[in-house]
């Protein structure tokens, strides 16, 4: 009997590695032409940038040709996904969409929306967001209550989502939102997934700034905002039915390793070719997980390719990933050089802030997309624990 | 490892194991009885050989199969030296020199070992902790004959050994080769470490498997023992315990099996071990911790076979270069080719 978890190695063809030199060549050029800054570190927002990048064909990769997509395969677009997150190029006006709602839509979507929506996500021309947590409801998803009332030609929906990340700046949102009670056998029924279009009358965008003084969340209000029949996604009230997917999807990229790698770059930068054997130990160690973990995603990728859905595999790279992360900050702090008088050069300057947006920003990697402790819940199952 | 590679030498290596590896063996091995039995079957299936091609009388198994073959030795805590005679075979292979039968270990497994072949043919120099020094029929030494390197194989008749034991119970001796005349000895094309990198990627691997194992033992403890009214299993604190085990687990197999690719018969990666060993050996020590912890003072005894494992991982950690001197050689590595180069060199290293 074997209880670990396997983690084989994807090997990546020959494609996929000429693939990676495009991605970095086309990263050069944007760098050079200004387009964004590569020293920056945060990865951002920019609606120019993302429809580049679909221009590229790198958004819907693996999407049917018929919604325009690529049919490519899930390891070429691990391997876009990676050079694009490590260079912190600004994907977030597409992410979203790419790695989550695009797929929800594909699989789940009526043929309308598919024909209508995806072409224009994979052009880079779609922004979305997720409206999962409410004020009572975060980790406990399906106590959402947020409601979705049938009405002719549609449903009219009431209530609020929080947290939501980019919803001041979204085209479009997939919602959870309750059509039915749960019921006694089961606690998930009665929720409904939903494609929301942002600028809808009766929807209200409030925003949440965090301890870093960014805009990323938002308060979403909805007072009576209708939804035609044709956005409903799934079958009502099988929301949890469909929800198991996303999660390896969602959960096992580096998008879960690498929001703080720019504190480690900079240290690297401002250490020198020859550090002190302390730095260089430290320096060694983080290193020695960072590669582990990317192993272990592209290994999540590979299954991917397979067919397979491995989520509990997901969820273990995600809760290592996020935990480095979050770490890394800290452990950089303690390896770099002494506060000095001395005049401190671009590289300084570079590290300084690299080190403080990332410290700022650790709280929060552990706790967007699945906490901790409910990633650690699902791997304890899948240990056949629970 | 996939299941695509050659799985009949795993499955064999496992049901030897399985048969004749056993708590009493292990524990007998502690006190010096020699594994007869185990050590028997495991020649006469050629495993301790696997690295020796077929053109020098060996098995000519991949590099792959043998770092399969360790991984199952890790989880069985076996006591008897299959690891050292494999690295011993590899590198008399490197020199062109026909693997004895018998068990086998190799020196010097310090970083500063220096053993030296001076004109006469006579070594001279001492090697510490060997591992399995004592059971030897031979030793593959790493030598300097007129400052180049050279592979001795050397005949246990006329080796000095005296006898120490690792944290897990197994020998660590100190040999002396002061006078020895070897058997045979080849130049080798060798870095001076080769033996410290190939004994890091196998010392990996081994982790890994006795990983696998504690993780096994500590869910089935968990699923078992009750207290409260309840198995152990549904308390959250012990589930994310175990979680964070797995964690740990598939961690250290990953990086065990890219150090695995990065050997073949003639190069021995030094990136991926030095990853494999940072991140095995750290895993070592956070997952022994967590298996401790679960099960509660039984796991704290001798009777209890917990430490088998433990404390070969808490052994193995430390054996051809431990975590910081590893993460130390990495972090140099990546300083020297700068900022801007750390991400290709992770896409190239993983």
């Amino acid at each position: 009997m074997s209880t670990s978890f396997r983690f084989d190695p994807a090997e990546l063809p020959p494609a996929a590695e000429e693939l990676r030199q495009e991605v970095r060549a086309f990263l050069r050029q944007e760098a050079e032409a200004g387009t964004y800054s590569p020293h920056d570190g945060k990865g951002g927002f920019s609606r120019e940038f993302s429809r580049k990048v679909g221009a590229r064909g790198w958004i819907g990769m693996t999407w049917p040709k018929k919604y325009g997509g690529h049919e490519r395969s899930q390891l070429e677009r691990y391997v876009v996904t990676e050079e694009l997150l490590a260079a912190h190029a600004p994907t977030r006006a597409h992410s979203t969409a790419d790695r989550q709602s695009g797929p929800v839509i594909l699989r789940y979507g009526q043929e309308e929306v598919r024909q209508r929506i995806l072409p224009r996500i994979a052009a880079g021309e779609l922004c979305f967001c997720i409206g999962l947590s409410e004020p009572n409801s975060g980790s406990d998803v399906f106590a959402a209550s947020t409601r979705a009332t049938k009405t002719d030609g549609g449903w009219l929906v009431n209530g609020r989502k929080i947290w939501t990340s980019n919803a001041h700046q979204a085209d479009y949102m997939i919602a959870l939102l309750r059509t039915s009670p749960p019921t006694k056998e089961n606690r998930r029924h009665g929720l409904t997934q939903f494609l929301v279009e942002m600028k809808t009358p009766g929807i209200t965008t409030r925003p949440i700034i965090n301890l870093v003084g960014g805009h990323d969340f938002n308060e979403v209000v909805f007072d009576d905002a209708f939804l035609p029949d044709s956005h409903l996604i799934g079958e009502v009230d099988m929301a949890w039915k469909q929800a198991t997917d996303e999660l390896a999807y969602e959960r096992s990229g580096p998008d879960r390793w690498i929001e703080t790698l720019a504190a480690l770059t900079e240290l690297v930068r401002v250490a020198g070719e020859e550090p002190s054997e302390r730095m260089a130990e430290g320096i060694g160690r983080q290193i020695a997980h960072l590669a582990t973990l990317r192993r272990m995603s592209l290994s999540v990728a590979g299954m991917l390719q397979a067919g397979k859905t491995p989520a509990v595999e997901a969820a273990v790279v995600k809760d290592l990933g996020t935990n480095f992360e979050q770490a890394l900050p800290d452990k950089v702090r303690l390896l770099a050089p002494p506060p000095s008088d001395a005049q401190p050069d671009a590289n300084d300057d570079r590290f300084e802030e690299a080190l403080r947006y990332t410290t700022l920003i650790a709280p929060k990697l552990t706790i967007q997309g699945g906490t901790r402790e409910v990633l650690r819940g699902i791997i304890a199952r899948g240990l056949g624990l629970r | 490892m996939s299941d695509n590679i050659d799985n009949i030498i795993v499955d064999t290596a496992t049901r030897i194991f399985q048969d004749l590896c056993e708590p009493a063996t292990i524990n007998n091995a502690e006190t010096g009885v020699w594994p007869k039995a185990l050590w028997d079957a495991l020649e006469e299936s050629g495993l301790p050989l696997a690295w020796v091609p077929e053109a020098l009388g060996g098995p000519g198994a991949t590099m792959a199969d043998g770092f399969a073959v360790l991984r199952a030795a890790g989880r069985f805590a076996v006591p008897a030296p299959l690891a050292e005679t494999l690295m011993a075979g590899w590198l008399l292979a490197r020199a062109g020199i026909t693997a004895p039968a018998g068990a086998m270990t190799l020196a010097p497994v310090h970083a500063d070992g220096h053993i030296t072949l001076d004109r006469e043919g006579r070594l001279s120099g001492r090697a510490r902790r060997v591992p399995f020094a004592r059971n030897a029929g031979h030793f593959a030494v790493l030598v300097r004959r007129g400052g180049v390197p050279a592979v001795a194989l050397v005949a246990d008749a006329g080796v000095a050994v005296s006898h120490q034991q690792s944290l897990s119970g197994e020998p660590r001796d100190t040999v002396s080769f002061d006078g020895v005349v070897p058997e045979t000895v080849a130049p080798v094309e060798l870095d001076e470490d080769v033996i410290q990198r190939l004994g890091a990627a196998v010392r990996s691997q081994q982790m890994a498997g006795a990983l696998e194992k504690i993780l096994e033992q500590s869910v089935q403890w968990a699923l078992d023992r009750s207290q409260f009214g309840r198995p152990i299993a549904k308390f959250q604190a012990v589930q994310h315990n175990l979680a964070a085990l797995a964690g740990e687990v598939a961690a250290a197999g990953a990086a065990a099996d890219l150090a695995a690719e990065a050997c073949t018969g003639t190069e021995i990666g030094t990136a991926e071990i030095a990853i494999a060993k940072v991140r095995a050996g750290e895993a070592a020590g956070s997952g022994a911790a967590i298996a401790h912890q679960v099960h509660g003072a039984m796991g704290f005894t001798y009777e209890h076979t917990l430490h088998h494992a433990t404390r070969r991982l808490w052994a193995w950690r430390e054996e051809f270069g431990n975590e910081a001197v590893w993460a130390t050689r990495l972090g140099r590595m990546v300083a020297e080719r700068g900022a801007d180069q750390l991400w290709p060199f992770i896409t190239e290293a993983s």
